[in-house]
């Protein structure tokens, strides 16, 4: 089967021409181990006992409470690694071996993309090099060291705004000086085809497995999903399994940073069509092209762009997209640490945050039909239904997609917990 | 010399027709790889540069961050390498992300911006000497996306610029695959061509010969050969890899052949003058601009670099 290198009229290949080749390459090369057995066992086997999947759904019964709708987190917080990121970079660099490169580069902005591929460098024996930018070194500072301890370089970035944007101009400039011998492991479903859809490929196991854990657990679908969107892929990882089934809403949220009309992280909801980083997608810019600088108070969705498939999900209409301010990330980054006893990574936060929205007379949620009381709320009292975006009883399931370590100092000293 | 400030994205002019580029609009989004393309031809005086520039030697092709380091100094400094020997001038629209270039040009590019620099302001500069010789475009896609592609490739030709560099536009992505970006023109390419501007194929180290096939039927005006497997900047060594590049290409087309990325010195450039039709020296010139003091400096330094490339290839 051919790989998707479009999704309606975004995607594409929009690299200098001396990538094409290695894009060639590399699509030839994924759509042999695609097929092949003992490539996907051996994905497999990496992803249960040493991953550490399938990653629980959780029943979060204090935050249902407060939101006022069965709420399930899924886990990836628990990967290894401690993000869903570990899931596709697995896929990568076995993928990497394969092909007989013995180099890898990557980017990364909350840094847990570049620890997951310092990861599996280690795992595999191969050489491992890591762009990031400035600022995001500095406000990740658990994760550098992480990476060094695991043997990679990193490399940080200092031209532009310093953070993902930068690391992954740099890590496309490496690529081209070194493409023969090194694999690029692009962090999300961004990038030139095949990265949109490969990527995707390999997080699609959070949704396969959300769909038959939850199917288990209570015998139907979920009413909506909802994910954080930097460059998208916890959110495709997730929606993907459920893309065709109409009921289930897809819900992306957005960095909406400092507010939607101020400095944000927010392509899809205040962008506009064009291309970066090799594929033709929503795109945060001025009038005259020139990339917008993204801000957000979690790294990993500091991204003015995003990956090509949300754009033609949001234009189909087959997900919404929300977005939650720094502000709002950091209220439920310390929510669920009260209510749950699970600190989030703060791009997760953003996702969590949505849930914890009171109702929006610009986003109106149709009560989903025959579902009401299906469920008995734990803290019913505690259910108000005028301040909730949800019809009482919906089942929500809300990506987790990773843990909160790296954030507790900036998180910490906004919130004032640090003392 | 002075240079016209352009007012802020005007509308296309009034005194072109619609673009209906009847040759490709064959070309379907998924199907054909490349789009019927006009022959050659396009680019006539680019044509006679190559073919006839003033010794029967290899054109020399300076390359300038349009408006860097500010307007009115790459106003002079344009002039200069007229003067100076240039056959044929390339300038560069200044991006925010410009991933096929090194430290050199991406500072160029960044001082540029903050400046306050637009693509107008780059069009403005090549209307203002096209009369004095031919001109050559790099840009970026999205520059050319924001601005609309059609006005873009209309607003270029009434400028005088026969041809674009797009670093970041794959000769298939040129072609017509592209779904929403020119569909009903059959491509980039044809909405240019029908525009009268040439959007130049590069070929690399890493080309494979299928794809050098592909290079040969999209070129209009001339093919962009680039010297290394990397960004631009300046090289201790050009292009061990080139004479395998430039005879694979030789095989393939009769198209105009011009070499860049990496030619700094003028031995290096006098080199590769001895094996292609044009020579491209870009990072170096920026490289002596950025570090002049003054604009007199920037003229000087670009003077004496130009002349002295220009005599070398003439005595290679
Ligand atoms: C925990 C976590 N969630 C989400 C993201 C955002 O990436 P994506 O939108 O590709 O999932 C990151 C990126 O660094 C991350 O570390």
């Amino acid at each position: 089967m051919t790989i998707q290198t479009r999704f309606g009229p975004y995607g594409g290949r929009f690299v200098p021409e001396t990538l094409i080749p290695a894009l060639d390459e590399l699509t030839a090369a994924y759509e042999e181990v695609r097929e092949d057995a003992a490539f996907q066992a051996e994905l497999a086997y990496l992803l249960a006992d040493y991953a550490g999947r399938p990653t629980p759904l959780f029943h979060a019964e204090r935050l249902s409470a407060r939101c006022g709708a069965t709420i399930l987190l899924k886990r990836e917080d628990l990967c290894h690694t401690g993000a869903h990121k570990i899931n596709n970079v697995l896929g990568q660099a076995l993928l990497a071996k394969r092909m007989g490169k013995r180099r890898v580069i990557a980017e990364t902005g909350a840094g847990q993309h570049g620890v997951a591929t310092a990861t599996a460098c280690a795992l595999l024996d191969l050489e491992c090099v890591v762009y990031m930018g400035a600022e995001d070194v500095r406000r990740q500072e658990l994760n550098v060291v992480r990476m060094r301890l695991l043997g990679a370089t990193v490399v940080p970035v200092e031209s532009g705004s310093r953070t993902l944007k930068d690391a992954m101009n740099e890590a496309l400039r490496d690529w081209v000086t070194n493409v023969r011998e090194t694999f690029y492991v692009i962090g999300s479903v961004a990038g030139p085809a095949p990265y949109p859809a490969m990527v995707r490929d390999f997080q699609a196991v959070i949704g396969a497995e959300t769909i038959a854990q939850v199917r288990e657990r209570f015998g139907h679908l979920p009413d909506e999903i909802v994910a954080c969107v930097g460059g998208g892929s916890n959110a495709m990882g997730i929606f993907h399994a459920f893309r065709d089934l109409a009921s289930v809403r897809l819900t992306g949220v957005e960095a909406a940073g400092e507010g939607l009309d101020g400095r944000h992280g927010a392509p899809l909801a205040k962008g506009s069509p064009g291309v970066l980083h090799g594929s033709y997608s929503y795109l945060l810019q001025d009038a005259w092209g020139q990339v917008a600088e993204a801000h957000s108070i979690s790294a990993g969705l500091d991204y003015p762009g995003v990956g090509p498939e949300h754009s033609w999900l949001k234009d189909s209409g087959r997900a919404a997209y929300a977005a939650a301010t720094d502000d709002e990330a950091l209220a439920a980054f310390r929510t669920l640490a009260e209510l749950e006893g699970i600190i989030p990574a703060l791009e997760s936060a953003h996702a969590v945050a949505y849930v914890l929205r009171g109702p929006s007379s610009a986003e109106p949620t149709a009560p989903s039909p025959s579902q009401t009381g299906r469920f008995t709320i734990p803290g019913e009292a505690e259910f108000d239904p005028a301040a909730t975006r949800f019809a009482r009883g919906d089942l929500v399931i809300v990506n987790l997609s990773g843990r909160g370590d790296k954030d507790v100092y900036e998180a910490g000293a906004r919130l004032g917990a640090l003392s | 010399m002075s240079v016209r400030k352009l007012p802020h994205r005007p509308e296309a002019p009034a005194d072109k027709p619609p673009v209906t580029p009847d040759a490709a609009a064959t070309a379907e989004d998924q199907g054909q790889t490349v789009a019927t393309l006009p022959a050659r031809g396009l680019a006539p005086r680019l044509a006679h540069a190559f073919a006839a520039p003033r010794a029967q030697r290899a054109a020399l092709i300076p390359y300038l961050t349009g408006g860097h380091p500010d307007l009115q100094t790459s106003d002079r400094l344009i002039a200069t390498l007229i003067d100076a020997g240039a056959d044929i001038v390339e300038l560069g629209i200044p991006f925010s992300d410009p991933i096929a270039d090194g430290p050199v040009v991406q500072q160029s590019t960044h001082a540029a911006l903050s400046a306050g620099i637009t693509p107008d302001d780059v069009l403005g500069l090549a209307a203002a000497h096209s009369a004095a010789a031919p001109f050559v475009l790099l840009t970026y896609l999205n520059s050319v996306l924001a601005f609309g592609a059609e006005r873009f490739f209309t607003r270029a030709a009434t400028a005088g610029v026969e041809a674009l560099v797009i670093p970041d536009l794959p000769l298939d992505e040129a072609a017509g695959r592209t779904v929403s970006l020119a569909r009903e023109a059959g491509g980039l390419a044809a909405l240019a061509a029908g525009a009268g501007v040439s959007l130049v194929p590069m070929a690399t180290p890493t080309s494979t010969d299928e794809r050098l096939e592909l290079v040969a039927a999209a070129a209009t005006s001339f093919v962009y050969c680039v010297a290394v497997t990397g960004v631009t900047g300046a090289r201790a060594e050009v292009g061990a890899e080139l004479p395998a590049l430039l005879a694979r290409l030789r095989q393939r087309t009769d198209a105009p052949l011009a070499v860049g990325f990496g030619i700094s010195t003028a031995e290096q450039a006098a080199g590769v003058a001895g094996l292609a039709d044009g020579v491209i020296i870009g990072s170096a010139l920026i490289d002596a601009v950025t570090r002049a003091a003054s604009p007199d400096d920037a003229c000087a330094a670009a003077r004496s670099l130009v002349s002295a490339a220009s005599e070398a290839i003439a005595g290679g």
